[in-house]
């Protein structure tokens, strides 16, 4: 019974920490899919791309991942704004996203892993830093850096967005843009180009995200496709396109999957979000805080 | 009477493709030509809801899997005959699409998409976990030497099962596109909201279209382990699966039967001879590069380049040059 209590405490507290790891995966969706209606299904795969930079710049020049992921940040910000320039002219003026847009992000999808696959092979690949490794103890609750650090991280990656969205002009017209790009453009804003903006910041949210998956966990270039199905449940539950809302549902995601995990064996745990995800669409498609 | 002799048309193509494979008598020609056409009914079935409806479904893999490990199950069960292996698939495989499409279709049409690009990572989860069908270990199926009722070897006769099934999808696009059912699928294509205010049965249609397609893909599935020997889930629910059946039909066009055809006899031809010649990770590479290229450039797929709407705005360029 003793043991039981501290295995679920134990599950629940690191169901957290992984569930701070998850909004960080996932704001990037919520961004592009929530509040611009761009399903970008190879969100994981630029993810990938992010960890395996991390990967370079930690055993080659023993850079700590997530400074090299702050470095590049602007490069992942130009690849977004390069894509949505494509998505764009390509299928958003013809009016065709639905078939070939996501086609499209598809393609990009199998492409960035079969490159990763032709570049690194598929071994697992891991990084070294000083917090890998060593855990917090409070009495039986046992904090492992490992998982704290990138929690740490993602939660001050989505309080910058948070502050930025709902405080900066930019900011704002994004959120404009989710609201309605009609009425925008009948104010003589361009929408396009405030989406372009967002969808590099939405691809750049992944540089981080990555630094903190290879910090987590050995990476190989298949994984990213686990996370698509907690990436959508999490932004679906969390009511798309809302930060805080994103942060609850992949807490509660971390959790589930956690004790999942603990108590039925962790090859179960892929399962659960993809029951969140069909529960959800199922009985309240609109998330857990969305209107209507 | 014009479907029939359509159908009889097919069947004339098929059975010189197969004196022709007899032919040449190379066994590899067999093993080859089973890929290219199983992926003439992945492709052909992909389309029957991505093409005629609209809708995008990414769970290729999962469908295709399901009706392998179906034929798995009834093998170590009781081993009947291959039909009733890949009529079992296919209903287990359609009733998947119904079960996915009833959940996801009220919704927006993204939703479907995610929810079968999901799923796959799911299927392939349960089979993981279930030590009947092998687990993460995988299953060894022995392939009998000979056809039952037929003088070829067992190889032959699965290519001829494969080029059977590929008639009959075929023929199912083509009559779909010429009834009542495919000017509902087209409504929903173009503008689901009107279809549904003008009284098209929306739902009802994208559920037939999700059990068709998946169906069919369960079916090309079925025979799998028979011709593979070993069925482990990792290579069951390969995402090249997926990527090959979507790339097939937006590569060839997506608006007739004949667009997944060439598509899939393109493709599927040239990755035969890129994985033997250059390396198979190098050429899902060129399949992946193809789809994103002709999305982008060519959205009415091979098929688009002979219409006519194409070639006059073709002249109108030429002119304004």
């Amino acid at each position: 019974m003793d043991l039981s209590f501290d295995l679920q405490g134990n599950a629940i507290v690191s169901g957290i920490l992984l569930g701070g790891f998850y909004a960080a995966v996932s704001i990037g969706v919520s961004i592009s899919f929530g509040m611009l209606d761009i399903v970008n299904i190879a969100h994981p795969a630029f993810i990938l791309l992010g960890s395996y930079i991390a990967y370079i710049a930690n055993t080659w020049w023993g850079v700590d991942p997530i400074l090299a992921s702050v470095v590049v940040l602007p490069a992942f910000y130009l690849l977004g704004v390069g894509i949505y320039s494509i998505y764009e002219v390509s299928f958003e003026r013809r009016g065709d996203t639905s078939l070939r847009g996501l086609a499209f992000f598809f393609g990009l999808l199998f492409i960035t892993e079969v490159t990763l696959v032709l570049v690194f092979g598929v071994d697992y690949r891991l990084v070294e830093a000083p917090y890998i490794g060593p855990s917090l103890h409070f009495g039986v609750i046992e904090l492992p850096l490992r998982l704290l650090v990138p929690c740490l991280v993602s939660l001050a990656m989505l309080g910058t967005l948070q502050t930025f969205l709902s405080r900066s002009f930019l900011g704002r017209a994004v959120q404009a843009v989710a609201q309605d790009p009609q009425a925008l453009r009948l104010m003589a804003a361009n929408p396009t180009a405030i989406k372009r903006v967002a969808f590099g910041l939405s691809i750049a949210t992944a540089s981080i995200a990555g630094a903190v998956l290879i910090i987590i966990q050995p990476i190989e270039p298949s994984i990213g496709r686990d996370y698509i199905g907690r990436i959508f449940a999490i932004v679906v539950l969390g009511g798309l396109g809302s930060i805080s809302g994103t942060l609850v549902a992949a807490l509660t995601l971390g959790i589930a999957e956690n004790l999942t995990a603990t108590f039925y064996g962790p090859s179960w745990s892929p399962a659960v979000a993809f029951g969140i995800l069909l529960l959800t669409l199922a009985v309240r498609p609109s998330g857990l805080f969305g209107r209507a | 009477m014009r479907n029939t002799s359509f159908i009889a048309l097919l069947i004339v193509a098929a059975a010189a493709t197969f004196a022709a494979m007899l032919w040449v008598g190379n066994p590899y020609v067999f093993f080859a030509g089973y890929v290219v056409l199983q992926y003439i009914v992945l492709a052909t079935a992909w389309n029957i809801l991505g093409g005629y409806t609209g809708y995008v479904n990414f769970g290729v893999a999962a469908f295709f899997a399901c009706g392998a490990y179906s034929t798995v199950v009834l093998h170590k069960l009781w081993a009947p005959p291959l039909v009733v292996m890949i009529l079992v698939g296919g209903a287990v495989s359609g009733l998947i699409g119904l079960g996915t499409g009833y959940l996801t279709m009220r919704l927006r049409g993204t939703f479907f998409g995610i929810a079968t690009l999901a799923m796959s990572v799911v299927a392939q989860t349960l089979i993981t976990n279930w030590p009947f069908v092998g687990g993460s270990r995988g299953a060894y199926i022995v392939r009998p030497a000979q056809a039952l009722y037929l003088p070829l070897d067992y190889i032959q006769y699965l290519c001829l099962v494969m080029l059977a099934l590929s008639v009959l999808a075929l023929a199912t696009a083509r009559a779909i596109e010429h009834s009542r059912l495919g000017v509902g699928f087209a409504t929903i294509r173009d503008d689901e909201l009107a279809a549904e205010a003008s009284g098209v049965p929306t739902l009802r249609l994208k559920l037939i279209a999700t059990a068709l397609s998946g169906g069919f893909m369960g079916m090309a599935g079925a025979p799998l382990p028979y011709y593979v020997t070993y069925l482990d889930p990792a290579s069951g629910f390969s995402l090249s699966y997926a990527v090959n059946t979507i790339a097939m039909p937006l590569i060839g066009g997506t608006s007739s039967w004949l667009g997944p055809l060439i598509g899939a006899v393109l493709l599927g031809t040239l990755q035969q001879v890129a994985t033997v010649t250059i390396s198979s990770a190098l050429s899902l590479l060129i399949v992946g590069l193809m789809l994103v290229g002709f999305v982008v450039a060519a959205p009415n797929g091979i098929i688009g380049w002979f219409k006519p709407a194409a070639r006059t705005s073709m002249r109108r360029l030429r002119g304004s040059r």
